[in-house]
């Protein structure tokens, strides 16, 4: 049990960073207009938001006007699809991958039945889609090619460059949930780069949860999910969630002036946390990609017990991490993404995923480590498997072959 | 995250009788690695057949630990027949209610109770043939057709939802769903088109007639337990009706697969307690069940 409660779910969601809080402080006073509003109330406001523009813009590297907030990466990403399918009428095809956030993949699902046909890409036991097969389904037809920048769960990083350049190779459009890169890896959208829309979310780079922000690239099409207003230039009607907008903006100047430091304490928080549990555990194997993957997150997966167990043990020491995605963990349901990955199920019950921020301490790594390694001890104590010269006892002829053969790569 | 009650919580983070119990009398093992769960249950008679210390091995989640830890203390104290009426429902009960979700943690740990009492009483059970993929209906869980089948009848399941919730097929790629949805609709399909409700069936209570009295009961026997029965190709006979001890026999492939017997006797004796008389016991002549009533049953 540590005395100050650990934080390692920084992929679920972040620390508001003070310089975000403080700047959203003025906004409980005297700055309270309506940033719609002609007086100067409202223009005190709109001129907060605007600042607020220009910090995202500097993030991304794109032009303010190419900025739309609104409440969060859901509707980013809802917005974006509709949109990209809007602007595509006469093309009935939608490339997106099976490991997508929810957001994203039970949207394209949904159009499955809308007429739209979908091609899920698969990916390989490090979780990397294959471009080949990217190159071999993308046609005339196909609309829309969605694709995450990095994943939540085993933050592994896609080519994002050369799946946009074939999308734009046949006139197809292209959305990245950047959710998981903004502020941990360098986002540049220069013209070069083929992505049309792109979505971020304040909460996840230390800024307000209920406020994220859209890319609309200049000349891509575009058609607003919420209508009766013209705020956001007509693209996202609703007054403005300015506490939201003006923290997620002070999180942006915060990574434009100090990113590459956070990254590399992140990089250097996680693999001593790795490194840390490699030593201290055995039967540990990482989920996904080591090499092209984001700097804070560390997939890890225990043998011989259960992810949920090793979370709820880890609550009770003050130490927070996640089994699975949060917004599976409330179900049963194994990780559709370590599933896509081909994981063996002996491996997916016991991972789990600890995503650290630039504000992790090396003594709460060292903490968690220690913590971590007691728990896994106790489960595995606890487990009818735990004894070493019975431990693949219960496995099926098939799933033993495939779990073998998956912890043999460790 | 799943809302656990504090009493889960508490059996989970302090499990009690966690370990081997060297002189266990019994031993009940159930799941698998590549199921997602395990129980090895052990337990300690005496003389009297009162489990006198039982104890657990368990992988699984946080209720499924929990579970294992709630069964071991209601077993404790507790005569080995009496035990083994303890179902699913008891354990969730203890713990002050799982959520839906993990219900089959505790079917897991009625399992384990079931094999090591049936170990006990010499029954041979059926043989669960996890080793083969091809007989899963849920490949991802291991999970075998009749365990499906059996969890629709005992807990009258109607949605795959419910199905995942109890034994956690079609928890993981759902591809098995679409048998699952033709399981159910068989099992239903193979019920009696209507079942009565125990408010509507007729109640013939300890003053009416021997002969009303065996006609209420032969009347829950067609329409609760033989459709189930023959659709294993199997019977039961009501033999002879003596105040509140019901004769019966089984016929086909109930006589010579023993594996049910001790939860067919509890199911009908649940049904005919709770439809005629709450007093009834139920008797199997059949020969090979005799040890099975050496004891008395309450």
């Amino acid at each position: 049990m540590t005395d100050r409660p650990i934080y390692l779910d920084n992929n679920s969601t972040t620390f508001p960073a003070p310089e975000a809080v403080e700047a959203v402080l003025p906004l409980f006073g005297d700055i309270y207009g309506n940033p719609s509003s002609t007086h100067s109330f409202g223009q005190k406001v709109r001129h907060q938001i605007e600042l607020a523009r220009e910090n995202v813009a500097k993030l991304l590297n794109c032009k303010p006007g190419e900025v739309v907030f609104n409440s969060g990466a859901t509707e980013g990403n809802n917005t974006a699809i509709y949109a990209a399918l809007d602007g595509m009428p006469d093309r009935k095809h939608i490339i997106t991958s099976g490991v997508e956030h929810a957001s994203v993949l039970e949207v394209i699902r949904y159009l499955d039945e809308a007429g739209y046909r979908i091609t899920e890409l698969s990916v390989d036991r490090m979780g990397h889609i294959d471009l080949d097969e990217l190159k071999n389904e993308i046609s005339g037809d196909t609309a829309l090619v969605s694709l995450m920048w990095a994943n939540n769960e085993t933050g592994v990083i896609n080519p994002i460059n050369a799946a946009g350049d074939l999308a734009k190779q046949f006139g197809a459009l292209f959305h990245v949930d950047a959710v998981q890169a903004a502020g941990k890896l360098k986002i540049d959208l220069k013209e070069e780069l083929a992505v049309d829309y792109l979505t971020i979310s304040g909460h996840k780079f230390h800024g307000l949860k209920g406020a994220g922000a859209l890319f609309v690239r200049e000349k891509a099409p575009f058609l607003p999910l919420l209508r009766g207003g013209h705020h956001e230039d007509g693209r996202r009607a609703g007054t403005e969630n300015v506490m939201g907008i003006v923290a997620m903006g002070a999180a942006a100047a915060l990574s434009n002036r100090e990113m590459a430091g956070h990254v590399e304490h992140m990089k250097k928080m996680r693999d001593r946390l790795q490194s840390g549990l490699l030593a201290k555990c055995d039967d540990v194997i990482i989920n996904g990609d080591q090499q092209d993957r984001l700097p804070n997150t560390l997939n890890a997966g225990f043998k011989y017990i259960d992810g949920e167990a090793l979370l709820m043990m880890m609550d009770a020491a003050n130490i927070a991490v996640s089994a699975g995605s949060a917004c599976k963990s409330g179900s049963m349901e194994p990780s559709h993404v370590l599933m896509a990955m081909n994981v063996p199920l002996s491996a997916i019950h016991g991972s789990v995923r600890f995503c650290v921020s630039r504000y992790t301490e090396p003594e709460e790594i060292d903490a968690a480590v220690e913590q971590t390694a007691a728990i896994v001890k106790r489960l595995r104590e606890m487990s009818p498997f735990g004894h070493a010269e019975k431990r693949d006892e219960g496995l099926s002829t098939a799933e033993l072959e495939k779990h073998k053969a998956y912890f043999a790569t460790t | 995250m799943l809302t656990y009650s504090d009493k889960v919580k508490e059996h989970f983070i302090n499990p009690r009788n966690v370990g081997v119990l060297a002189d266990a009398t019994v031993v009940g093992e159930v799941g698998s690695m590549s199921t997602g769960q395990a129980l090895k249950l052990y337990l300690k008679l005496d003389e009297g057949e009162v489990i006198r210390d039982a104890r657990f091995q368990v992988f699984g989640s946080p209720s499924a630990i929990a579970a294992s830890s709630a069964l071991t203390e209601m077993l404790k104290g507790k005569q080995i027949d009496e035990a083994a009426r303890i179902t699913a429902d008891n354990i969730s009960e203890y713990l002050g209610g799982l959520p839906p979700e993990k219900m089959h943690t505790c079917v897991m740990s009625m399992e384990a109770l079931e094999v090591a009492y049936a170990r006990h009483r010499g029954i041979e059970l059926e043989t669960e043939l996890d080793e083969d993929d091809e007989m899963h209906i849920c490949r991802c869980y291991s999970v075998p057709e009749h365990k499906i089948e059996r969890a629709i009848r005992d807990n009258g399941l109607t949605t795959i939802e419910e199905i995942t919730h109890f034994t956690k097929a079609g928890g993981g790629c759902t591809s098995c769903h679409v048998d699952l949805k033709m399981i159910l609709e068989r099992v239903h399909a193979d019920k009696p088109p209507e079942v009565k409700k125990p408010t509507a069936a007729p109640r013939a209570g300890a003053d009416a007639s021997t002969l009303e009295r065996m006609k209420a009961i032969q009347d829950v026997l067609d329409r609760e337990v033989r459709p189930g029965l023959a659709m294993d190709g199997g019977d039961m006979e009501l033999v002879d009706v003596q105040g509140n001890k019901v004769y019966v026999q089984l016929h086909g492939h109930c006589n010579s697969c023993a594996s049910s017997t001790t939860t067919m006797k509890f199911f009908v004796e649940d049904r005919l307690r709770e439809m005629v008389d709450p007093e009834i016991v139920v008797i199997d002549t059949t020969e090979h069940a005799d040890e099975l009533h050496a004891p008395p049953m309450r």
